[in-house]
């Protein structure tokens, strides 16, 4: 049964976690040759110039006194101004995170379904030259890089086939007055289709395999074989008997690897110019406009954090022969 | 399929090895045509087996001195996660208590850390090399495995042998690495050969956004330039190579670590 003081020292992690991690971000960033403020002034400033923006900033204080501040701000959901944008980085943010968001968890869904459903049939087909053979195309697709995949994907429907926009959210011209409006327009799909397609070949391994795996596992136990004995069809001891019980650990590994899956976006959101979390922080990095490279990396640490409790909340709920934090 | 993968690295192993002295130009000389201009984008041919890039460089050179990167920043990582996991695993298993108690909560802090956006976060700090990514797997890639060596540990340090070498008065030094260690190797080894594969893919990865180091010429690298340029929209033959490869070492990988796992665990064999 679930612990309420599991989850009391399991929230409390995670508030820890989140509190170092971005501690270690603000220190490491620190760090940048010439200093947080060397994509800001330039050379040709004059001295007082360069010296009144240090001094608005803070930057003469003693680290500590600036890292509380600092602190003390991203409590209050304040990450400060963009350099590159001149506007305030935490909005900014939240509208890159709903795109992420957005691409990520229509593939998840879609990679889940799908991964669930041919690793219950690839299991069925344990030892037959079908299932080696499909094994071979599931492991080979899941080695595949995703950002090569998403080239390759590009290569034939839109360059060659020319089916499909090279990249983006919306086409030009195209506005919405409301959330609903934007993500539910033929344009976003239209859009969102080849990504998501790149992206479902990478995350349906994981599930499939799991699923194929605990399929193995609970085709021999004997209910199985007093399903089959009672003449059911195969199609009904598969889905009614054996799939059933051997969803559980796909469920929970959905969470995880939502938690895993967010860093890998940086690669796809590069790929098809999404204007997701991920690119952001990697041409914020590049544009040495740390302020949202920070907060970016951090709301990615956070997604990451968040996701890896639920999972582990999930767990001790989905499953009654676990009980955690007992002893 | 455990041959086939292990064919697979030695193939690439050996062209890692001897490729400085097959590759028929350098990786970053250029080609001319006849009239003097580059051998731009040129489609596979007899003196160009894969073409060329838009900079006119050979493809097939770039590829095969890639294998080395790619070769090395494999068996680091591998080699790193794998001394690195079992080392905290076993001493968090034997010891138990506090040190179990911190450490674990490590693994789970630093769990937290998305790898590609902290590789990048390093390099933007200290400046791009190969070195930042075998320093985030070394940070980031050990958890797993420090995990599942740690549980494995849990119970074999209750079996009667590690109570009798106990009683004999083994050091704990002793009893980790004569008693203990040698019946967590084989899952190691395993986390080891995926390992290999994720250092590949995650340096790929790095160097395609940008991040790694353009003197040295890797698969990353070269898909990077594809995309940059956009010339990967046309030239199929700069794009597949490269890729092509990495999921091959990957797969290889994959699959030696799995084969691995079927002969020292015989109950994962198919009847």
């Amino acid at each position: 049964m679930v612990n309420k003081r599991y989850i009391a020292r399991r929230l409390a992690l995670m508030v820890l976690s989140i509190f170092v991690v971005i501690t270690i971000l603000f220190f490491l960033f620190r760090q940048v040759p010439g200093g947080p403020m060397s994509a800001f002034t330039n050379p040709r400033m004059s001295q007082a110039a360069r010296q009144a923006i240090i001094e608005q900033y803070g930057l003469n204080d003693p680290l500590w006194r600036q890292y509380l501040r600092y602190m003390v701000n991203v409590v209050q959901l304040d990450f400060g101004q963009s350099f590159y944008y001149g506007s305030s980085v935490s909005s900014l943010i939240f509208d890159r995170f709903v795109n992420t968001m957005s691409l990520m968890l229509t593939a998840f869904v879609i990679s889940y379904t799908v991964g669930t459903y041919l690793g219950a049939q690839l299991g069925w087909l344990r030892g037959t030259t079908k299932e080696r053979a499909g094994m071979v195309v599931v492991l080979f697709v899941r080695s595949m890089p995703v950002f090569w995949t998403g080239m390759v994907v590009l290569y034939v429907f839109s360059f060659q086939l020319g089916l499909f926009p090279i990249g983006g959210m919306r086409g030009t011209g195209a506005s919405y007055t409301t959330m609903a409006e934007k993500f539910l327009s033929t344009d976003f799909l239209y859009h969102v289709a080849l990504p998501v397609f790149t992206l479902c070949t990478y995350y349906t391994g994981l599930p499939l395999l799991l699923m194929r795996n605990n399929l193995l596992e609970v085709l021999s136990e004997s209910y199985i074989d007093t399903a089959r004995a009672k003449g059911l069809t195969s199609r009904r001891v598969l889905f009614v008997h054996a799939a059933r019980n051997a969803i559980l650990p796909v469920v929970t590994a959905f969470a995880i690897a939502i938690g895993f899956a967010v860093g890998g976006q940086v690669l796809i959101e590069t790929v098809y110019s999404w204007p997701g979390l991920g690119r952001e922080m990697v041409q914020a990095s590049l544009r040495s406009d740390y302020p949202v490279a920070q907060a970016a990396f951090a709301l990615l640490s956070v997604i990451v954090i968040t996701m890896n409790f639920v999972a582990d909340i999930a767990y001790t709920y989905l499953d009654p022969r676990v009980s955690l934090g007992e002893s | 399929m455990a041959v086939a993968g292990l064919l697979i690295i030695l193939f690439y192993l050996v062209l890692a090895v001897i490729s400085p002295y097959i590759i028929p130009y350098g990786p970053y000389e250029r080609i001319y045509m006849l009239d003097g201009s580059w051998a731009s984008l040129q489609p596979p041919s007899l003196a160009h087996p894969l073409g060329t890039t838009d900079s006119g460089y050979d493809v097939l050179s770039q590829l095969l001195l890639g294998s080395r990167i790619a070769m090395f920043v494999g068996i680091l990582g591998a080699f790193m996660v794998a001394v690195i996991g079992t080392t905290v695993g076993i001493v968090a298993g034997y010891y138990g208590g506090w040190i179990d108690e911190v450490v674990m909560r490590l693994v789970d802090i630093l769990y937290g850390l998305p790898f590609i956006p902290f590789v990048i976060v390093l390099a933007t700090v200290f400046g791009a090399s190969v070195w930042n990514i075998i320093f985030g797997v070394a940070l980031l890639y050990w958890l797993s495995t420090a995990r599942v060596i740690r549980s494995e540990v849990l119970t074999v340090r209750e079996r009667p042998y590690v109570e009798a070498a106990e009683a004999a008065g083994a050091s704990d030094f002793r009893i980790m690495t004569v008693h203990i260690l040698p019946n967590v190797i084989p899952l190691s080894a395993l986390y080891a050969a995926i390992a290999v594969g994720y250092s590949i893919v995650a340096q790929a990865s790095v160097a395609f956004l940008g991040f790694g180091d353009p003197s040295v010429p890797s698969w990353g690298v070269m898909l990077q330039r594809a995309f940059v340029t956009q010339s990967f929209g046309q030239a199929w033959w700069w794009t597949i190579p490269p890729g092509l490869s990495i999921t091959l070492v990957v797969m290889g990988a994959y699959l030696v670590g799995r084969g691995y796992e079927e002969v020292v665990n015989p109950q994962l064999q198919e009847k």
